[in-house]
């Protein structure tokens, strides 16, 4: 129990950290924080797929858009409170999540990178085919629309609680089963763990997170869902998160959420290259300095000073 | 009564014949001895009792019951366990990690805590205790060997395949493995299959010896006659086991 107080004393002081900071930014920042926390969801999610099952994904931002167009049609068209949306969002994207984890299976590596990211390119297609249902081009603006600090306050309590189940899950056999199918399939399998029960599960809780995050995204759009706001680049910004929070480790998520959260609104102010492409070049630098300097990502980095500390 | 059986056991990989009609029995309670020259297919037997590989024909039988239709992961469940002979650990996982996820059949409903007592137990048992918590990686090859049956240990099994166990070990960490091994035959009430290639372990351990070479079974017995069979003398090109 001793050797936990650290960890539960830095997540009390971020958690009051979070809490205390609405009321002290203005508008604009707060509704910048809450986008931390959305991608804080989606990377946890993402972490679990790749840093733990060994699953690389970069095809997240589909299960997002499908998340965030649950919410806005139920709320289009049922005036479905956006919180129990957000339960809808969880458990159809679980089940789709199983889904596509099932040819997964057949997958790995590069491939599975490739049919990720199909998946990426080929959901924010949909609502074109089907746009009397979900708007076209237009995109389905949600019933319901919500202030920033409403946001902000949904987005960090999704946060924590999806933090605390993500501890619960991978504390203990079914998050050891997770790594050690990562770590060798032969092993695990000698030592009774179905392979394919473990992935298509690792699968369904990574997108179910992804999909609340979707929701969450939409409400930060004035409840507004489209195509466009679901591209490749969303699901890039996402596995950037995982890579830069540390792959398998769950200490580094808030660093990595802030990372792609945060960088590309601060970086629109450097005056680098005063173009609209300057900002992106910035992120794509700090990106591969961030991979040089820390390549086991934030996590890596605390663990590497609490041995220090030890020492 | 014959608690492990590979009945008739054959099986191709292309033009090579790994197992050629290969029938061997593990009595329940013995230590049971596979030897054979490099290639004679004596992995392959375990790899196709553990289901990784499907025979051709044949069969494997546990405990009365075919495993023909059994998936590879459901037979540690059944109570089969294994260690491999170069090593398949989880690099990542620590030592003690690794040993929780060979308890996976064992653990289910069970209570965290106790999970890593037990696991904690089987460590010390192999000698690996003061190890528990540095990770996989990096440590020497004879105590991940060890580790590898902290882990097989773990599933509670009824019957354990031992790849080289003494692989790597020199002939004092042989005498203390074998003493070990028996110790946990014992202890636990395990059938015990080895594949191994230091006579020095087979002749003190085995109570059966089965010799496979290219294939094929070319004499089964008690160690001290399978020793002076003229056609495993042969196979072995008068090497080890006669001097």
């Amino acid at each position: 129990m001793r050797g936990r107080l650290p960890a539960l004393g830095s997540i009390a002081a971020v958690a009051v950290l979070i809490a205390v900071l609405p009321f002290t930014l203005s508008s604009y920042n707060v509704s910048l924080v809450a986008q931390v926390g959305i991608f804080f969801v989606a990377v946890l999610g993402l972490n679990i797929l790749t840093g733990y099952s060994g699953q690389i994904s970069i095809g997240h931002g589909a299960f997002m858009a499908i998340g965030g167009y649950t919410s806005a049609v139920m709320s289009r068209d049922h005036h479905t409170n956006l919180i129990v949306t957000m339960l809808m969002a969880f458990a159809i994207c679980f089940v789709l999540g199983l889904l596509v984890g099932l040819p997964a299976l057949r997958l790995s590596g590069a491939y599975l990178a490739l049919a990720t990211f199909a998946l990426a390119i080929s959901v924010p297609q949909l609502p074109l085919q089907w746009s009397t249902f979900l708007g076209g081009t237009g995109g389905v603006q949600s019933h319901t629309t919500v202030s920033d600090r409403w946001i902000y306050g949904a987005a960090w309590s999704c946060s924590a609680i999806l933090f605390l189940l993500a501890w619960l899950i991978l504390r203990g056999r079914v998050g050891r089963a997770f790594r050690a199918v990562r770590d060798s399939e032969i092993a695990a399998t000698a030592s009774g763990i179905e392979l394919s029960l473990y992935k298509t599960l690792a699968f369904g809780i990574s997108a179910a997170y992804a999909g609340v995050a979707g929701v969450l995204f939409v409400m930060a759009t004035n409840g507004f869902a489209q195509p466009t706001e679901f591209g490749i680049i969303l699901s890039l910004q996402i596995l950037i998160g995982a890579a830069v929070a540390g792959l398998g480790s769950l200490w580094g998520i808030l660093a990595g959420a802030a990372f792609v959260g945060l960088l590309p609104q601060v970086s629109t102010s450097v005056p680098v290259i005063g173009s609209d492409h300057g900002r992106d070049v910035v992120f794509g630098l700090m990106v591969v300095l961030v991979m040089l300097a820390l390549p086991d990502g934030f996590a890596g980095l605390l663990a590497r000073l609490r041995a220090l500390v030890r020492a | 009564m014959a608690l492990l059986t590979l009945d008739q056991a054959r099986l191709r990989f292309g033009g090579i014949v790994a197992l050629d009609d290969v029938s061997l029995a593990v009595e329940e309670g013995s230590i049971a001895g596979l030897i054979g020259p490099n290639g004679a297919g004596k992995t392959t037997a375990f790899n196709a009792i553990t289901r990784l590989y499907r025979l051709d024909s044949g069969d494997v039988i546990f405990d009365g019951r075919s495993l023909r239709h059994t998936r590879p992961s459901r037979v540690v469940r059944l109570g089969i366990a294994r260690t491999f002979q170069n090593l398949e650990l989880f690099p990542r996982l620590t030592v003690l990690e690794n040993v929780l996820v060979g308890a996976h059949v064992s653990s289910r409903f069970r209570r965290e805590r106790d999970v890593r007592r037990d696991a904690l137990e089987t460590l010390a048992a192999v000698g690996c205790a003061e190890h528990a918590n540095r990770p996989a990686a990096g440590l020497p090859f004879g105590t991940l060997k060890r580790v590898e049956l902290a882990r097989a240990l773990a599933a509670k099994p009824r019957v354990l395949l031992l790849d080289e166990p003494a692989g790597g070990l020199n002939h004092e960490e042989v005498d203390e493995l074998a003493g070990l091994i028996r110790h946990l035959r014992d202890e636990r009430e395990l059938t015990i299959l080895l594949v191994e290639h230091h006579m020095r372990l087979v002749m003190q351990l085995c109570d059966h010896v089965h010799v496979l070479d290219f294939g094929k079974t070319i004499a089964s017995g008690i160690p001290a006659h399978v020793q002076r069979d003229p056609a495993v003398i042969e196979a072995y090109l008068g090497g080890e086991l006669a001097a």
